[in-house]
């Protein structure tokens, strides 16, 4: 526990100075002094009113092999690799249709959606049920832009919001996660064992101004991520453009993660 | 008070020791648990809870449970209840911690608990649970303290204690009520997702609570001079009766509704409970169990010739414990995972180090239970167990 709470701080420290180190440079257009920080974009922070992603899942099947939004994702936020599925955590990764889609897939299907794989992922709900259940506040809605944050050291560890995610979005670290981090990145805090974890939309990177690790990972554009209060933005020319599908959406959750099937 | 419970005879003591002895064996299973992660047991990420929080709904039950003495003590004065309403009430004490250790086993982060108080958060049912079992369990503590000291002064009891023992009746609704609240409320889980949820929970815990507390009666009887006398039993075994009735129509019900509708996300979770899903049928053999012991505890209970019969009664009383114990502690809360929200069907079978804790926590609970109802006997002078009773009584064999 000694060492993992060191640990941990060395790490936030670490990413705090980098944060820091990032403002200064902004102002004084100087070099990153921390190699290992993310340099800041000159605009400044990545903004939305409510952010919304987009997945075009026709581009995902032609190139079913890749992987590389969930490497990306992975790799940039420390998830562990766990060999049993029991213990797996996971924040993006492939899910077959019909179970993705559970409400909406038949017998007769096209083959490329019957076993084509779709991903998944936080749908960052506008009515949350994780949000509503969670006894501590360490789950909770963004104001400013919806995203469902997520506060690892305030979690108790009851994963009642595991059990309220109709999506199965939730990861709870059943065990320690950090010997199973293949590299750790030094700019992202790693998590204890015994609390729950998830995609944040890459909060910290919308911070210094730049995408989502997934969606910048994409070579195909089968990723977009954008702005649903802004009537201009990519997103929304998408929604209104293409015939869009969301996750069991008679939940009256909201989700806020839409597919072009 | 507490002094009574630390002077004893030799199998008071072995009891006392062997109970402590169960615990730290599962305290050292915990320490196992703790230093590892949740990882040690059988749950994971389809099945998120398990046996832990089974006991602790079920358990909860047998906590609200005491209301079946209390009200018609107290609010219908009666008096065939007299002796046994601290039973009732020690019970809950008791009920009522083991619940708090289940919830605190299952937690990832344990000693962070104290972030529900810190942060309370009203929109969650987890933090009504909270407030409304540490409320039952502070309103018993007093209520039981209060009468118990006064039957030891020869005294009556204060009249401020009315209120109170009248607010812990609605109280015990109550707790059972957000319990089931817990799960009732969740879209992703539609097993769960019936209004009908705490009634039924309300129906089972009243027949499976006062069942255990004839047991706990007749095992009195038999090593104490206590005898809670034929009436109260009686009185019980119709309150087994009736709630057991009403639950098992609960249930059907429930049947019905999920059956007849043929909705695959409500239908699936029965089929797997009754007959298995996908080749997974871990559940079935438990819940026919289960069903066959209701079906025989309602026959005996429903022929007034068994049930006013203490031998057939013993029977009938074990067949609802066992019954509703399976229900609740075994499938209702792991059936609700299977299949899961995202249409798989997994496999959860408690490991032992799961197992080992949970019996760790009933031991405790028997503990309190032993420690609760030795005060309260010794303070009425009917603990002396049977053997002395008999050895002070013959004086030619203690003399000769």
């Amino acid at each position: 526990m000694g060492i993992d709470r060191r640990k941990f701080f060395k790490v936030s420290g670490l990413t705090a100075l980098g944060l820091a180190g990032g403002s200064v440079s902004k102002v004084f257009s100087s070099e990153d002094s921390l190699g290992t920080v993310a340099p800041v974009r000159p605009e400044g922070p990545l903004t939305a009113q409510r952010w919304a992603m987009v997945i075009d899942l026709r581009k995902c099947h032609e190139h079913a092999d890749c992987n590389d939004c969930v490497t990306a994702c992975h790799t940039t936020h420390n998830v562990p690799k766990w060999e049993n599925p029991k213990d797996e955590v996971k924040w993006i990764w492939k899910e077959s249709f019909e179970h993705a889609f559970h409400d909406q897939e038949h017998p007769y299907q096209q083959e490329s959606l019957k076993h084509l794989p779709a991903l998944v992922l936080c749908n960052h709900c506008d009515n949350p049920p994780c949000v509503r259940v969670c006894p501590t506040g360490a789950t909770w809605k963004r104001e400013k832009d919806g995203i469902v944050m997520m506060d690892w050291h305030r979690c108790i560890g009851c994963r009642y919001c595991v059990v309220a995610c109709p999506y199965g979005s939730r990861s709870f670290n059943w065990r320690d996660p950090r010997p199973k981090i293949q590299k750790i990145q030094p700019d992202y805090p790693t998590r204890s064992r015994g609390v729950v974890e998830k995609c944040t939309f890459c909060d910290e990177r919308l911070a210094r101004g730049m995408l989502p690790a997934c969606v910048e990972a994409c070579k195909y554009g089968a990723m977009h991520f954008g702005d649903l209060e802004d009537p201009n933005s990519n997103v929304r020319e998408l929604l209104s453009e293409r015939y869009t599908i969301r996750r069991k959406p008679g939940l009256g959750t909201n989700p806020e993660v839409y597919y072009i099937v | 008070m507490l002094e009574k419970a630390l002077v004893g005879d030799k199998r008071y003591w072995t009891w006392v020791i062997s109970l402590m002895a169960v615990i730290g064996i599962a305290t050292l299973f915990y320490l196992r648990q703790y230093s590892e992660g949740l990882g040690v047991t059988g749950l994971g990420r389809d099945v998120t809870w398990g046996f832990y929080i089974a006991q602790f709904t079920f358990l909860v039950g047998v906590a609200a449970s005491a209301v079946m003495v209390v009200l018609p003590y107290y609010l219908h004065d009666y008096k065939a209840f007299a002796k046994i309403t601290i039973l009732g009430e020690f019970l809950a004490i008791s009920a009522v911690t083991m619940c708090m250790t289940f919830i605190f086993v299952d937690m990832g982060q344990p000693f962070r608990i104290v972030n529900v108080f810190l942060y309370p958060s009203p929109t969650s049912m987890m933090f009504w649970d909270t407030v409304s079992l540490s409320g039952y369990m502070v309103l018993n503590i007093i209520i039981s303290h209060v009468t118990l000291g006064a039957e030891k002064q020869g005294i009556a009891p204060p009249k401020w204690i009315k209120p109170v023992i009248i607010l812990s009746i609605p109280w015990a609704v109550s707790i059972h009520t957000v319990t089931a609240f817990l799960y009732a409320g969740l879209g992703a889980r539609p097993f769960w997702m019936t209004a009908i949820l705490a009634p039924r929970f309300l129906a089972s815990a009243f027949a499976a609570g006062p069942a255990l507390l004839i047991l706990f009666c007749l095992i009195l009887r038999k090593v104490t001079k206590f005898d809670a006398g034929r009436e109260p039993v009686q009185t019980l075994a119709k309150i087994v009766t009736y709630a057991m009735a009403v639950n098992v129509f609960f249930v059907l019900m429930e049947v019905f509704t999920a059956v007849y509708s043929g909705i695959p996300e409500h239908l699936e979770h029965f089929k797997f409970m009754f007959l298995g899903l996908e080749g997974n049928s871990m559940m079935a053999p438990w819940m026919w169990v289960s069903s066959i012991l209701a079906v025989v505890s309602l026959i005996l209970l429903l022929n007034p010739k068994a049930r006013r019969n203490e031998s057939w009664l013993v029977v009938a009383c074990i067949a609802v414990f066992m019954s509703l114990w399976i229900d609740k502690g075994m499938a209702l809360i792991v059936t609700g995972f299977v299949p899961s929200v995202l249409g798989a069907v997994p496999t959860y079978v408690p490991t032992v180090t799961e197992l080992m804790i949970s019996l760790g926590i009933y031991a405790l609970g028997l503990l309190m239970v032993t420690v609760l109802y030795k005060i309260a006997l010794s303070v009425r002078g009917q603990w002396v167990s049977k053997k002395i009773v008999e050895t002070q009584r013959s004086p030619v064999k203690a003399g000769s």
